[in-house]
C-alpha cells in the first residue's frame, strides 16, 4: 500500500532523530577533528592538523597498538572457542540447554560487573595468585595485570568469557543449518567424527564465520566499559584502546580536536569492517 | 549405528567430563563473587578466593547497598539502582513502541527511500558512540538536560530506535500479508490494522524487545559515565566509583556484593526467560 501521509508523519520522528542524532552529529564531529578546538568547540577551520597531532602522540599509537593485539587475540579466540563449545554442545549431549545457558549467561552481564569481577580474580594480591599461594603452591605467580606488558592480555580474558557463549550460539544454529543428508552420506562413506567436522561441517559454516568476525571486531572497536572497569586503562596507559583514548582527550585533557579526530577514526573503523558485510547481506536478501 | 559401545562410552565420559569442566569455569567468576560478598575481609585476604566463608556475613551486601562511599557521599548504590531502573524503563517502553510502529510503516507502506532509510537506521545500530559524544552532550546542555536522568531516557531510546526498529521490521516483514489484507478490505484503519491484527500477534517479538532493551540500557556505561552527574548516575557508573575510586582499604567484599547487586537484574531476566534473550542476540547479529 502506498503510504499517505499518517505513515508518513508518525515515522518522521525517527527519521528526524536519525538525520540529526546519527548522522548529523558525526558530521559535526567530523568537523570537529578539523577545528583547534580544546575544552569548547570552536568553528575555525584548521585543517587536518588535529590528525598530524595525533598521529605524532605516543599515546595514540600505544592504543593502536593494544587495538590490534586485542581485537586480534579476542576474536581468534573467541571464535576458535565458540566452535568448540558448539561443537561440544552439539553431540546430542543431555542437559544441552543447562549447558548452553551456563556458557551463555556473561552476556546478560554489564562490562563493568565483568570487569570488576576479572578485576579482583586476577589481581596477585587477593586472586588466583593469592589462593594458590594459601593452597600451598608457593611460588605460583600470575600477575599480568600489573604488569604494562602483559594487562592487555587480561582484557582479552574476561572478554572471551564474556562473548564466547554468544559466538557459540551463532555456531549452534549454523551447525544445525548444516545440510544433513551430506553428512550421512560421510557417515556411510566410512568418514570419522573429526573428520566429517573438519571437511564436511566446517566448510559450511563460512557464513558464520564472516557474521562472527563482524560482531566481535565491532565489539572490539567499540570496547570501552571493559578496559574502564578492569584495569581504567592502566598500568600506566598500558590498556588504553582507542575508545580510551577519546574518552581521555576529549573530557579531561581538553583537547576536543585530537578527541574528535580519534573518534572519527573509529567510525571509519567500524565502517571498513561493517559496512561490506551490511552490502553483501543486503544484496542476499534482495535477490532472495 | 554404534557397533562397539565400550570406546563409545569411554569418549561420551570424556566430552561430558570436558563440558562440565568448561561449565564449572564458566560458572568461576559468579561463584568468587557470590561466596566473597559473604566473607568478612579479613577471610579474603588471608585466604582463598575459592573457599566458602568461614564467618558467614551478609554486611558487604548492607554496606554496598545503604552505606558505601560512591563518590563523596556514603550513599550505597541504593539511589543508582533506582536512577537504573528510571532510566531503564520509560527508555524500553519509548523504544519498542517507536520501534512497532516503525516497523510496521516500513514493512506496510510503500515510499520512496524507504529502503534506503532503513539502510541507514541499520548502520546506526553499529556506530561507534564516541563519534556522537561530544554533539550529544552540547544537545543536552541546550535542551537543559545534562545531568539528568531525562536527558539519559533521551540518549537511551535515540540510539535504541535502531535496534528496536529492526527487530519489529523483520518480524513483521514475515507477517502473513492476508492478515493484513483481509483486515483492510473490512474497513481496518492505519491504527486499526496495527492495534487489532498486528500488536496481539507480536507477543514474542514484544518480549525479545523489551528483553533486549532492557538488558542493553541496565547494562550501559558510556553514556552514564559522560551525561550524568551524582544525582543521575547510573547504577553501573555508580558501581565503577566505587570499585575504581576508593582510596582507602579495597573492601573487595563490598565491590563483589555491589557488582552482584548490579548483576542481578539482568541475570533474573536470563534466568527467566533466556529463550527470548538468545533470540534477541540472534536477530540483533544476523542482521538484514
Amino acid at each position: 500500500m502506498r503510504a499517505g501521509v499518517l505513515p508518513k508523519l508518525l515515522l518522521s520522528p525517527s527519521v528526524l532523530l536519525l538525520l540529526v542524532c546519527v548522522y548529523g552529529y558525526i558530521m559535526f564531529t567530523v568537523y570537529l577533528s578539523f577545528t583547534s578546538s580544546t575544552l569548547m568547540p570552536v568553528y575555525d577551520w584548521a585543517g587536518p592538523a588535529s590528525y598530524h597531532r595525533l598521529f605524532g602522540l605516543e599515546n595514540w599509537s600505544v592504543s593502536l597498538g593494544n587495538l590490534v593485539v586485542f581485537a586480534g587475540l579476542y576474536i581468534g579466540i573467541a571464535i576458535v572457542l565458540g566452535l568448540g563449545f558448539a561443537i561440544l554442545i552439539d553431540q546430542r549431549i543431555r542437559a544441552e540447554g543447562l549447558f548452553r545457558s551456563v556458557f551463555l549467561y556473561p552476556m546478560a552481564l554489564s562490562f563493568i560487573v565483568t570487569g570488576t569481577a576479572w578485576k579482583w580474580l586476577l589481581d596477585p594480591g587477593v586472586g588466583l595468585e593469592n589462593t594458590l599461594h594459601h593452597l600451598g603452591w608457593e611460588s605460583f605467580s600470575f600477575n599480568w595485570i600489573k604488569d604494562s606488558d602483559m594487562a592487555i592480555y587480561c582484557v582479552v580474558i574476561a572478554a572471551v568469557w564474556q562473548t564466547t557463549g554468544f559466538v557459540m550460539a551463532l555456531f549452534l544454529a549454523g551447525l544445525r543449518g548444516v545440510d544433513a543428508e551430506v553428512v550421512n552420506a560421510a557417515r556411510v562413506d566410512g568418514a570419522r567424527t573429526w573428520q566429517i567436522y573438519l571437511k564436511v561441517i566446517i566448510p559450511q559454516l563460512g557464513p558464520v564465520f564472516l557474521s562472527a568476525f563482524v560482531i566481535l571486531a565491532h565489539m572490539a572497536i567499540k570496547s570501552y566499559d571493559l578496559v574502564i572497569a578492569l584495569t581504567n586503562g592502566g598500568p600506566g596507559r598500558s590498556t588504553w584502546l582507542p575508545s580510551v583514548f577519546m574518552y581521555q582527550y576529549t573530557f579531561t585533557r581538553n583537547e576536543m580536536a585530537v578527541g574528535a579526530a580519534s573518534a572519527v577514526l573509529m567510525l571509519l573503523a567500524i565502517g571498513v569492517v561493517v559496512l561490506p558485510y551490511l552490502f553483501s547481506e543486503y544484496r542476499k536478501v534482495k535477490r532472495g | 549405528m554404534d557397533k562397539n559401545n565400550k570406546p563409545l562410552a569411554a569418549s561420551r565420559l570424556a566430552l561430558y567430563a570436558v563440558l562440565v569442566f568448561l561449565a564449572l569455569l564458566f560458572l568461576m567468576p559468579v561463584y568468587v563473587m557470590a561466596v566473597n560478598s559473604l566473607k568478612p575481609l579479613d577471610e579474603i585476604r588471608n585466604g582463598n578466593l575459592l573457599a566458602l566463608p568461614q564467618l558467614w556475613t551478609s554486611e558487604p551486601w548492607t554496606t554496598a547497598w545503604s552505606t558505601a562511599q560512591i563518590g563523596v557521599q556514603p550513599t550505597g548504590l541504593k539511589p543508582y539502582f533506582i536512577n537504573s531502573f528510571l532510566i531503564v524503563v520509560p527508555a524500553v517502553v519509548l523504544s519498542a513502541l517507536i520501534g512497532a510502529l516503525n516497523g510496521y510503516i516500513l514493512t506496510q507502506f510503500k515510499f520512496r527511500g524507504s529502503n534506503a532509510l532503513f539502510a541507514a537506521m541499520l548502520f546506526s545500530v553499529f556506530i561507534p558512540y564516541q563519534v556522537v559524544l561530544i554533539p550529544m552532550a552540547k544537545t543536552l546542555g541546550f535542551l537543559g538536560l545534562a545531568g539528568t536522568i531525562s536527558g539519559l531516557v533521551f540518549v537511551n531510546v535515540v540510539y535504541g530506535i535502531g535496534f528496536t526498529t529492526l527487530f519489529f521490521r523483520n518480524y513483521y516483514a514475515a507477517f502473513p500479508q492476508e492478515l493484513v489484507r483481509s483486515a483492510r478490505m473490512d474497513g481496518a484503519g492505519f491504527f486499526g490494522v496495527l492495534f487489532r491484527i498486528l500488536l496481539p500477534s507480536s507477543g514474542p517479538m514484544i518480549v525479545v524487545t523489551v528483553i533486549w532493551q532492557f538488558t542493553n540500557i541496565w547494562n550501559e556505561f558510556l553514556f552514564g559515565a559522560s551525561f550524568s552527574d551524582y544525582s543521575s548516575f547510573p547504577l553501573t557508573v555508580a558501581l565503577n566509583n566505587l570499585v575504581n575510586s576508593s582510596t582507602g582499604v579495597k573492601e573487595y567484599n563490598v565491590h563483589f556484593a555491589g557488582a552482584f547487586i548490579a548483576a542481578i537484574p539482568t541475570l533474573v531476566v536470563y534466568m527467566v526467560s533466556g529463550k527470548y534473550f538468545v533470540r534477541g542476540l540472534m536477530a540483533g547479529s544476523v542482521k538484514g
